[in-house]
């Protein structure tokens, strides 16, 4: 099919994931097969891990898979499309305040059954698609810096909703619906964050599959095609603004998923989840993972969750004098990702996924002039 | 299908069923365990606090003062022979940071027990969790109305007089001293500033006009405005320290004359003279309630007592209301502790709460019973003038529900030797 050429952005990291895949050829069910069986193979790997993890390392799969469906649907928007969205955190608000209200809804009348999460999941992936399009509408009139303010515009948003209309959002304090327990099936004593890190992993997994799948596809090409040059993308017969809204209404339903998912994490909501800063480090964490692949949206994902904790560690282990581990606490975070992303911009600028790829292309040159394997 | 993938799939496959039989055997043991926390020589416990962001002003001396009280009471040898570990989180007052760090304290550090934990928006998104984990969570710090739901959240207890109580005692007073005034409400945007409104209204039905603030804005121009354009002569006023001055500063600033009448958790005076620096002669006249010593009251012996422990773990910081709330909370933390027994567990340190019965620097009994999760039962009110703020009048107590507001007048306890309660 295609990547025998040179491109400038690979169309699947995943598949990179496979050996010696041979490219090209092929009915298109191999595709789809291929992204299963890894899927399947990735999501078997986290299952074992969550069974021999403590709770709270478990809550940390949970996030990092919540996370991973924003920064993989957020990476085809800004990696493959070429669309600078700084609103992301605003999107993952609008699913996780879907989520919430849905089953706070579907409490209060007293309604019960295992449907409701992934229903509701299904009404955050659907109201933030729809969010998407209409920001995604405004976006294809705009370019670069003026598409990056207009949704960074949308990120700083969410307090102000949810404090104007405070009736329904409960402004600062934000809402609570029912905690998601694991099902009687699992046992008395089944641990109830193993359950949430399978919720989250499942629709991570779910998410990449189909991205993997979208960018593999004519969507995806054109995806790439909009983003290269648009007027050549235009006499080729690529209806260019349709694309680069299709994109960006793809990637907000990731968002609004991914933001569901945090939500039922913790079963609550709040506008302090979703700061500005939260846009700004989605960026970077893709940035650093590697922009447009799917598996550097792993890396990011990881990195987001990882730096969470990084300064309390620090701050627990060196037992610094108060006042200093007060100020870290608030800082360090920040400070860490800019500098990760300086070191990584100079030693990988293709991000940490360009990185390893490159890594493991020269162990396998190694490998292959060995004389025998 | 070709090779590499059947290799995955088969790979897959097997990973798949060994997934299966990998049993979380180990799940069932680690709930018949020991008690979390609880060690021969230790009890760790835990909190959330707002060191840094809004309401960090004041509220960031409160756990400094409670961890300088536990260090005292470890030099006396400790709780049945155990030292109290506790350790603090910084929650900068934003719900969804209080998410992270109690789970962390619970899930990774195992707190035997939660203490103190401060806030009205931060603390209520961890109820569920907190119920789910059956952590004992004493004494949360705020006056919300949400901690005691015994049937709802059985480990969960509050301490200070809610807010309603609060409400009903300020509005009572100001009933008698200004009857026919505009009495306005000026409060935070979520439960606490809700609470304290029910309480005021309990008394004086609806009130002429209210409006809130949100801890993350600090223009409080407007609703003043409002407030003035509404003729108010009183403000009632349920706001965080921070959000006390400023409200206070912005009235003056506007030439808005009335009599303020502020909830106990914003009217510190050292606190809000701090905040406000040359501009603190506005708050003269100023009208709040406590239910604990007052700090310049140098003659009463539990300030005296307070003020050596302070001298000796915590002299870095100012001899405040907030100091003195942190010790008096621990104290009565370690009086649960105590009643715990020797061998103290999760459950028995939620009977012994149940059980109440706790006497300590507070000027009226607690609440707690077996269907009560509540703790002070009342408050005196207190004035600031000439730059000292001091109480006034009887002290009264009520409840949250329709109980009229009476004069409490039994006197006031003593402490025990060093201030540490003994069984």
């Amino acid at each position: 099919m295609t990547t025998t050429r040179t491109e400038p952005v690979p169309p699947s990291a995943l598949r990179r994931l496979l050996p010696g895949a041979p490219a090209g050829g092929g009915p298109r069910s191999a595709t789809l097969l291929r992204h299963l069986a890894v899927a399947v193979l990735a999501g078997t790997l986290v299952v074992l891990l969550t069974n021999q993890l403590p709770p709270y390392q478990n809550l940390q799969v949970a996030r990092v898979c919540a996370f991973l469906c924003v920064t993989a649907g957020y990476t085809v928007l800004v990696g493959l499309n070429g669309q600078l969205s700084l609103g992301h955190g605003a999107l993952m608000a609008t699913g996780a305040y879907t989520v919430a209200l849905v089953q706070q809804g579907l409490d209060d009348r007293a309604v019960r059954g295992w449907w409701i999460l992934p229903g509701s999941l299904l009404a955050a992936v659907a109201v933030t698609a729809l969010g998407g399009l209409v920001v995604g509408l405004a976006a294809a009139r705009l370019r670069g810096p003026y598409l990056a303010g207009v949704t960074l515009a949308v990120a700083t948003l969410v307090p102000a909703v949810t404090t104007i209309f405070t009736g329904v959002f409960n402004g600062e304090q934000g809402l609570r619906f029912p905690a998601q327990n694991p099902p009687a099936a699992l046992g008395a004593y089944f641990q109830p964050e193993r359950w949430l890190a399978w919720i989250a992993l499942a629709a991570a997994l779910l998410t990449i599959v189909l991205l993997a799948n979208l960018v593999r596809s004519r969507f995806g090409r054109s995806l790439r095609a909009v983003r290269d040059d648009e007027v050549a993308a235009r006499l080729a017969g690529i209806p260019v603004a349709r694309t680069q809204v299709l994109a960006f209404v793809v990637s907000a339903a990731c968002a609004g998923l991914g933001g569901g998912v945090y939500a039922v994490l913790t079963a609550t909501v709040a506008p302090g989840k979703f700061p500005l800063d939260l846009s700004l480090f989605l960026l970077m964490a893709i940035v650093i993972g590697g922009l447009g692949s799917l598996a550097g949206a792993v890396w990011g994902a990881l990195l987001l969750v990882a730096l969470q904790d990084l300064p309390g560690l620090l701050t627990d282990r060196l037992d610094l004098p108060a006042a200093l581990a007060q100020r870290l606490e608030g800082n360090l975070a920040l400070a860490v990702f800019g500098l990760i992303l300086i070191v990584v911009m100079l030693a990988a600028p293709g991000g940490l996924q360009a990185g390893v790829r490159a890594l493991a292309t020269r162990l396998r040159a190694t490998v292959r002039r060995a004389p025998d394997r | 299908m070709r090779p590499t993938t059947r290799r995955v799939l088969a790979a897959a496959a097997g990973l798949a069923l060994l997934a299966a039989s990998t049993a979380c055997a180990d799940d069932a043991k680690q709930a018949a365990e020991n008690v979390p926390g609880v060690t021969d020589g230790e009890v760790v416990i835990g909190t959330h606090q707002p060191l840094t962001g809004p309401a960090a002003p004041g509220y960031s001396k409160i756990s400094a003062a409670t961890k300088a009280y536990f260090e005292h009471v470890n030099s006396k040898g400790g709780v049945h022979g155990r030292k109290i570990v506790y350790k603090v989180m910084d929650d900068g007052y934003n719900p969804a940071n209080t998410e992270n760090v109690v789970r962390k304290l619970v899930l990774d550090d195992k707190v035997f027990a939660l203490l103190g934990g401060l806030g009205t928006p931060t603390h209520t998104n961890v109820l569920e969790f907190v119920k789910t984990q059956k952590v004992p969570d004493l004494f949360v710090s705020s006056g919300s109305r949400n901690w005691n739901q015994p049937d709802k959240y059985p480990t969960t207890f509050g301490w200070q007089p809610d807010y309603t109580v609060e409400g009903k005692i300020l509005a009572s007073w100001v009933k008698r001293e200004f009857p026919g005034a505009k009495v306005c409400h000026f409060g935070q945007n979520d439960d606490f500033g809700r609470d304290s409104l029910a309480g005021v209204e309990k008394i004086l039905g609806p009130v002429a006009a209210k409006q809130t603030y949100t801890t993350t804005n600090q223009q409080v121009g407007p609703a003043i405005g409002a407030l003035r354009a509404a003729g108010c002569q009183v403000v009632i006023s349920a706001s965080i320290p921070g959000f006390t001055a400023l409200a206070m500063g912005q009235a003056a600033g506007q030439g808005f004359k009335a009599q303020w009448v502020v909830s106990n958790v914003g009217a510190d005076y050292t606190t809000l003279s701090a905040q406000l620096g040359d501009k603190k002669v506005i708050l003269e006249g100023m009208v709040a309630d406590n239910y604990l010593p007052m700090v310049g009251d140098t003659t009463n012996p539990w300030i005296q007592e307070f003020t050596k422990i302070h001298q000796k773990y915590n002299a870095g910081n100012p001899v405040d209301g907030n100091a003195i709330y942190g010790y008096s909370m621990a104290y009565t933390f370690v009086q649960a502790l105590l009643a715990a027994g020797p061998e103290p567990t999760r459950e028995k340190l939620v009977a012994a709460v149940r059980k109440g019965g706790f006497r300590g620097p507070g000027l009226t009994p607690f609440r707690y019973a077996e269907n009560v999760h509540a703790g002070y039962s009342g408050v005196r009110l207190s004035r600031v003038t000439g730059g000292a703020q001091t109480y006034f009048g009887p002290t009264y107590t009520t409840d949250d529900g329709d109980a009229p507001v009476t004069e409490f007048t039994e006197p006031p306890t003593t402490p025990p030797a060093d201030a540490v309660p003994t069984a």
